[in-house]
């Protein structure tokens, strides 16, 4: 089991002909995701020989939808577009949109979150590496997962842990020590680093702790804004399942914006202190040290909590 | 990105907020000179610096004669400016600002920031002009009055009105304030402000209004499409190296310690920071090479790190996503190559092609101390830093 992508997700790439959208398209078909199509305005009409599998282009998101009946879109589309390729998304009613993009002007994203609200589709990111549902693993060979993002997919096992986090590299280096723990993942999903997700801690965990086939949630953030206080919140009402938690920056400076939009602590709020206090309290297992998030979710199962 | 106090009053100007009369000047002389072209009986003198506090720190002088004036600049030109927001060691004064005075009546705070948590742009006003709005947000916290508003259609009419009412405008200055209040949220809008504040936003005797100070700063996201904000720009206010990072491509902020850090993404950097510091140890800097780091940028952020006095060693740790190992390694070797490398280097790679960057590193025959978790390469580059041998 898994939560948001799996076997019967069937995605479209916007941006497709791009340099990002090309590889990463490439990595998800050798992965298993069913690609479908993919949208570059202007370009429809024309097939993409990605060496892996061909994949038809259309010049607008409805165009995809209605012809290959996709039910998931994945956006490369550069920062300046990236807005209007969310929007178009909604537009075209597709339930699930993962915008890896980077480096959206925040105003855009308010704007957004205008049309988003009021519609049924569940957005994550921007600024987020994706979401993977590992699939069966052999040497050389990875064909029954899904994979939406810029991961790269060996590091994953399929297995029962929960990943989510608003960061990159640092959720590869979570799935990577719970990998050699022999620890395996239901989904990860990375929320993205920016100040306005659209999907967050809250969300996530809530799909976790009613998905029958996690069994354990390994919670990664970052300083800055109040998402993991929310969550907090939440894991201490309704979460009954063991979670791991790790707050990034704890020795950052305040004031300083550190890469992520998000990342910054203003007026002595958003310190990893503080979102730290607030998880333990609410029966989070918090590690200090982020070498110790697989070994922490392996005690935690093995005590059988 | 930060501007000036009178960049910022320029820009709000251009969008109806009414300001005072004022000139730039470079020197004392220049000081006294816009004093008399001014015309005003009373003038106040303000240092230029990217930070708030300029106040309390003596960066605001008020001045009756253009020998005061110069005086004024002098002192301020002297020595760096010292406030709670700049550190220790001060921001030097290059510019100073010369502005008519005022008489005042009431001083209001005013700010437009974005509400994360609401997922909008929110206005605040508070009576307490004049001060900090940290310590009224923590003393008095009813004293802000906020107003949610739309960022498809800015600050409605009735929005303004209803906070202007709330905060006790009457008169002209209830009349002023509609106007006015809109415009600062057009301007956060237009200009994709990450805050627009001004503080004081003054009621002078005569029933007006003035925006007595003024902050602005943008989302460094939006700058792309506006170039008239991006001319604003002041290098010599922003850390040199953050400047240089960022030519490259590089997310680069400095710090006090002598550990140098290289690591790709933001959440494994500050992870990074995290456990040098369990390590017992401080981190120079923060820098994210980002997630498709080329070889070019690893030696530009590789020399970067080096040019710091401070860094007693090095530690790099990446983990191979989109960015392959062999690339940073690679980009290692040659930045070590054009500088002379005289500090340890840690280096702990991980993810894709692990095995071929590790190997080029070996047979390197360079002196590169190799780990395998955070935790090991965090522990051995705080013992190489303290001058043990890692």
């Amino acid at each position: 089991m898994s939560i948001l992508v799996g076997k019967s997700t069937r995605v479209i790439c916007q941006g497709i002909t791009g340099e990002a959208g090309k590889f990463h398209t490439t990595k998800a078909i050798e992965y298993g995701t069913q690609m479908v199509g993919g949208v570059t305005p202007g370009k429809g009409g024309t097939e993409l020989d990605l060496g892996v599998g061909k994949v038809p282009v259309f010049d607008s998101v409805a165009q995809a939808v209605e012809k290959t009946g996709a039910n998931a879109s994945v956006i490369y589309v550069p920062a300046a577009f990236a807005a209007d390729a969310i929007l178009e998304a909604i537009d075209a009613r597709l339930p699930l949109v993962i915008c890896i993009t980077e480096g959206i002007p925040v105003n855009d994203m308010a704007k957004v979150h205008r049309v988003l609200a009021r519609s049924n589709t569940r957005l994550v990111g921007p600024n987020c590496p994706g979401v993977i549902t590992p699939g069966a693993f052999a040497e050389g060979e990875h064909k029954t997962g899904c994979k939406i993002g810029i991961m790269p997919g060996y590091i994953h096992r399929p297995g029962t842990i929960g990943v989510v986090s608003r960061s990159g590299t640092l959720t590869y280096e979570a799935v990577w020590q719970l990998t050699q723990l022999g620890l395996g993942q239901s989904t990860c999903v990375g929320i993205g680093g920016d100040p306005l997700p659209g999907t967050n801690f809250v969300d996530v965990l809530r799909m976790f702790q009613d998905d029958p086939g996690t069994e354990g949630i390994v919670m990664i953030g970052e300083i800055g804004g109040t998402a993991e206080e929310e969550a907090a919140h939440f894991i201490e009402a309704h979460v009954t399942k063991p979670v791991v938690g790790f707050i990034a920056g704890q020795s950052a400076p305040s004031g300083k914006r550190m890469g992520h939009a998000g990342a910054i602590i203003a007026g002595g709020k958003g310190t990893a202190a503080e979102k730290m206090k607030v998880l333990k309290k609410a029966g989070v297992k918090m590690v200090l040290n982020p070498a110790k998030l697989g070994i922490a979710m392996k005690e935690l199962l093995d005590a059988g909590h | 990105m930060k501007i000036h106090e009178y960049q910022a009053k320029e820009l709000l100007a251009k969008f109806g907020v009414p300001v005072l009369r004022g000139q730039l000047a470079l020197d004392a002389d220049a000081t006294a000179k816009a004093f008399t072209a001014l015309g005003a009986k009373v003038a106040v003198v303000k240092a230029q610096v990217h930070a708030g506090g300029r106040g309390k720190a003596g960066g605001v002088k008020l001045v009756k004669s253009a020998d005061e004036a110069r005086k004024a600049a002098a002192g301020m030109f002297a020595k760096p400016l010292v406030t709670h927001q700049t550190g220790p060691e001060g921001a030097k004064v290059r510019k100073v600002w010369v502005e008519e005075g005022c008489e005042i009546a009431r001083e209001l705070y005013v700010g437009v920031v974005l509400d994360r948590a609401a997922r909008l742009p929110v206005l605040m006003v508070s009576s307490e002009g004049g001060v900090e709005i940290e310590e009224v947000a923590a003393r008095n916290p009813e004293k802000i009055l906020r107003e949610w508003f739309d960022p498809l259609q800015g600050l409605a009419g009735y929005q303004a009105r209803r906070i202007a009412l709330k905060v006790g405008l009457a008169g002209d200055a209830f009349k002023a304030a509609v106007p006015l209040l809109q415009a600062l949220c057009r301007a956060f809008l237009e200009k994709d402000c990450a805050m627009v504040e001004v503080n004081p936003l003054v009621v002078t005797k005569q029933g007006g209004l003035i925006a007595l100070d003024a902050k602005v700063a943008f989302d460094g996201n939006g700058l792309f499409r506006h170039k008239d904000v991006v001319a604003y720009r002041d290098k010599d206010e922003e850390d040199a190296r953050e400047s240089a990072a960022s030519e490259h491509g590089l997310s680069w902020v400095s710090l006090d310690g002598n550990v140098g850090c290289m690591v790709n993404g933001a959440g494994l950097a500050m992870a990074t920071m995290d456990a040098i510091k369990l390590a017992g140890g401080f981190p120079a800097n923060f820098l994210d090479v980002g997630g498709g780091a080329t070889k070019d940028q690893v030696c530009a952020a590789f020399k970067l790190i080096l040019k710091d006095p401070k860094v007693k060693a090095v530690l790099v740790n990446i983990f191979g996503g989109i960015a392959k190992c062999d690339v940073i390694a690679g980009g290692i070797l040659a930045a070590a190559k054009e500088v002379h490398l005289t500090v340890p280097l840690v280096v702990r790679l991980e993810g894709t092609n692990v095995e071929l960057g590790r190997k080029m590193l070996d047979e390197s025959g360079m002196k590169i101390l190799t780990a395998t978790t955070i935790d090991t390469a965090a522990k051995a580059v705080v013992k190489a830093a303290q001058g043990g041998k890692a």
